[in-house]
């Protein structure tokens, strides 16, 4: 008892230089004035609830908890059989959200977001669940794919199906020459240096006025046509609209319908991708790769052709979601790939579990849409998102979500 | 010529800086071996519990030196509370975990940090009016009078960075505190047996690291007075890169890495393009790693099995 008295109030004498002048004081500098006023309620609340949270640290301690704990959702989660279930329900739904009655343009326009993310999740998972690699640049590659089918369709004139090959074209080239030297260093000098990229990137698309329109943005993006056969863009030569080829009354949530419906064959496609990768030689080569990078070098894994391959295919996944977005905002600027992007994408792997596909859905759901849901939430989204960080590699490394163990391994008989 | 002589003597005043931070990531990455993303998150937070002090002491009266004096002391012992406390809460349960974990949750904490700080104290620029004015003039030149000054703000700083900077120098090589990180650098475990208290030993690393973010933190508050949630981020990323461009581990690297850092910063913003000087540090990053990744004064790092 002595002891946790003693704790406690080292706690307290710490917790109190911390937050007494951070939360205590706040600082306003209005027309170049400085002024500083006091909040010492906030101040005294958070270093109240610093003290009850050691405190309920050090009495856990002293009474350990039963072992069972999380047993049901252990089995929930480590159930292989149960998660396809809930993945097959999940693409139904999916299939039918936008010809339910209760759905409106917002909850629409909120899924087709979340799908961009679910894709580019999966095709971060890749890198970080599949290789072991943390990729901390993925932005880089939206905003590429983002920027170079807007481009094109500004300035140039090309249509969406049209861009969509050199889209892809331009990240496949882009991931072979950033990533060809990028991928030998060392995992955590990797890490900074996609970020490093990821930022020369988005520096180069605010300077680079002439051919980026600079921090304004490019405006004006047209939407994609049904595959060349109709169009949704008011008064575009040639096509029919879309309503009029059908023969159905004109309605806006068309439109959005025919959007959400495109990023769900995409995501889907990369969902089939990821499964495909999975199976084959490839994926146990990554999954080799990540457990033991010298080991399956050794085994005759070619390691810098197969992290390259990955990286790639990351690449065009990443680029070809930023095309979407382009084309679903009809609008984009630098600042929608700034290091946050990045971070975000990689909170979503790394609450579902790093490689989990069901994982990826629900984190992305939550991370996503419940902020864009719940504007209120969104003050507090990235603060949540660095706790969530934080909490998952201290408690549950290998995420929420999933309990991925590599698919092959050798277990030795001890006797 | 003037103009060079001006460009380099800014250069070193920012290499100061960014060799104050580069030394805790060198630091902590000597003793841990992990890159501690969140560091320059710690360098903002010391930046502004600066300017808060500067605004609560400015309006006493005080004389100006025992005003930074007595800032520049409160800003590091708070600094380094959140720098231990970082380290408790955030990395030590991770301990012996792969090295990726850590460095997740690097930013995790560095994402907090940031948007606490934006969320507690809004998101505008805070900015100071310049507490110390007027500087040496060094030489004229005779065609259009441009004067080349050196300001005391910056000799200040120059000074202030040299004494701190010899005092924890002296306390890492030549006390048993030194003694204790370089074994706890080589074999942590191996240092428990010994005696050693490798926990203690990674919390003062880590408080030494946050002062000297607060000792920047604060220098840059009378040099440049303009502070605001996000300056941690870019700032880290220069010092991260100093730090590897002097060989990360080694304190006399770090110094150097930052000085370079800091003179490429200015003389590149001045003769080619302001635009990209950001962009500077980070193709410095790129091609240290690419072509020596050890950097000028670090031991190359070995893949072992």
């Amino acid at each position: 008892m002595n002891r946790m008295l003693r704790e406690l109030g080292l706690t307290a004498m710490i917790a109190a230089v911390v937050i007494v002048p951070m939360f205590g004081l706040h600082l306003d500098s209005e027309n170049g004035f400085l002024e500083i006023s006091t909040n010492w309620f906030q101040a005294l609340t958070f270093l109240a609830a610093a003290l009850a949270l050691r405190a309920t640290v050090l009495l856990s301690h002293k009474f350990p908890r039963p072992k069972i704990k999380h047993q049901a959702f252990r089995v929930f989660v480590d159930n292989p059989e149960w998660s396809v279930w809930a993945g097959r329900v999940m693409i139904v739904i999916a299939i039918a959200l936008p010809f339910l009655p209760f759905v409106d343009r917002r909850l629409l326009d909120v899924a087709t977001l979340i799908l961009t993310y679910v894709a580019m999740g999966w095709g971060l998972s890749i890198m970080v669940g599949m290789v072991g690699l943390l990729d901390l640049g993925y932005a880089a590659f939206y905003a590429i794919g983002a920027y170079a089918f807007s481009l094109l369709a500004v300035d140039y004139g090309w249509s969406f199906w049209a861009a969509l090959p050199v889209v892809i074209a331009v990240c496949c080239l882009g991931a072979l020459i950033v990533g060809g030297p990028i991928l030998r260093l060392r995992g955590d000098y990797f890490a900074i240096v996609t970020l490093g990229f990821a930022e020369i990137v988005r520096l180069t698309l605010i300077n680079w006025q002439s051919l980026t329109h600079g921090p304004d943005g490019v405006t004006g993006i047209p939407r994609p046509s049904v595959f060349g056969m109709a169009t949704f863009n008011m008064g575009e030569e040639g096509l029919p609209q879309f309503s009029d080829w059908l023969g159905i009354g004109h309605d806006p949530m068309q439109r959005l319908i025919f959007m959400y419906l495109l990023l769900l064959g995409f995501a889907l496609l990369v969902m089939l991708l990821i499964g495909w990768l999975r199976r084959s030689t490839f994926g146990l080569a990554f999954e080799a790769i990540r457990e033991d990078e010298i080991a399956a070098q050794a085994m005759g894994i070619n390691r810098p052709v197969m992290k390259l391959f990955a990286y790639v295919m990351a690449a065009i996944i990443a680029g070809i979601a930023g095309a979407f977005f382009a084309a679903r905002q009809g609008f984009v600027s630098p600042e929608s790939f700034n290091p946050m992007e990045s971070f975000i994408i990689l909170s979503i792997v790394v609450l579902g579990g790093m490689g989990s596909r069901l994982g990826v859905v629900i984190a992305a759901m939550v991370l996503i849409g419940l902020p864009e849901l719940f504007r209120e939430f969104a003050q507090y989204r990235m603060l949540a998102f660095g706790l969530a960080l934080v909490l998952i590699m201290i408690w549950r490394p290998q995420g929420l979500l999933a309990h991925r163990r590599p698919t092959q391994t050798l277990t030795v008989d001890k006797d | 010529m003037e103009y060079l002589l001006q460009q380099l003597i800014n250069g070193v005043t920012l290499g100061a800086i960014y060799g104050l931070i580069a030394l805790g990531y060198t630091m902590v990455y000597g003793v841990l071996g992990m890159i501690n993303f969140a560091h320059g998150e710690i360098y903002m937070i010391g930046a502004f519990l600066s300017l808060m002090g500067f605004a609560l002491l400015g309006a006493l009266g005080l004389p100006v030196a025992v005003v930074i004096l007595l800032v520049l002391l409160a800003a590091m012992i708070i600094t380094g509370a959140w720098g231990w406390s970082l380290e408790r809460l955030a990395y030590r349960p991770l301990r012996g975990s792969p090295r990726l974990v850590p460095l997740i949750s690097a930013i995790g904490m560095s994402i907090f940090l940031q948007n606490l700080v934006q969320l507690l104290q809004g998101a505008r620029v805070k900015t100071m009016p310049p507490m110390i004015n007027g500087g040496v003039e060094v030489m004229q030149r005779a065609s259009d009078g441009f004067t080349v000054t050196i300001s005391y703000t910056q000799i200040l700083l120059w000074v202030v960075t040299v004494v701190l900077v010899s005092i924890f120098a002296y306390l890492i090589q030549n006390t048993s505190l030194g003694r204790a990180q370089r074994a706890v650098s080589q074999d942590a475990v191996m240092a428990e047996y010994l005696g050693i208290n490798s926990n203690r030993t990674i919390s003062i690393t880590f408080i030494i690291a946050a002062m000297l973010a607060a000792v920047a933190g604060c220098m840059v508050m009378l040099y440049y007075g303009v502070v605001d949630f996000y300056i941690g981020f870019l700032a880290g990323m220069k010092a991260f890169t100093a730090a590897v461009l002097g060989g990360i581990g080694s304190l006399p690297g770090a110094l150097l890495g930052g000085l370079l850092i800091g003179l490429i910063e200015s003389l590149w913003s001045a003769y080619f393009s302001i635009e990209y000087k950001d962009v500077v540090a980070f193709i410095v990053l790129f091609l240290v790693l690419l072509i020596k990744p050890s950097g000028f004064f670090g031991r190359p790092s070995v893949e072992k099995v």
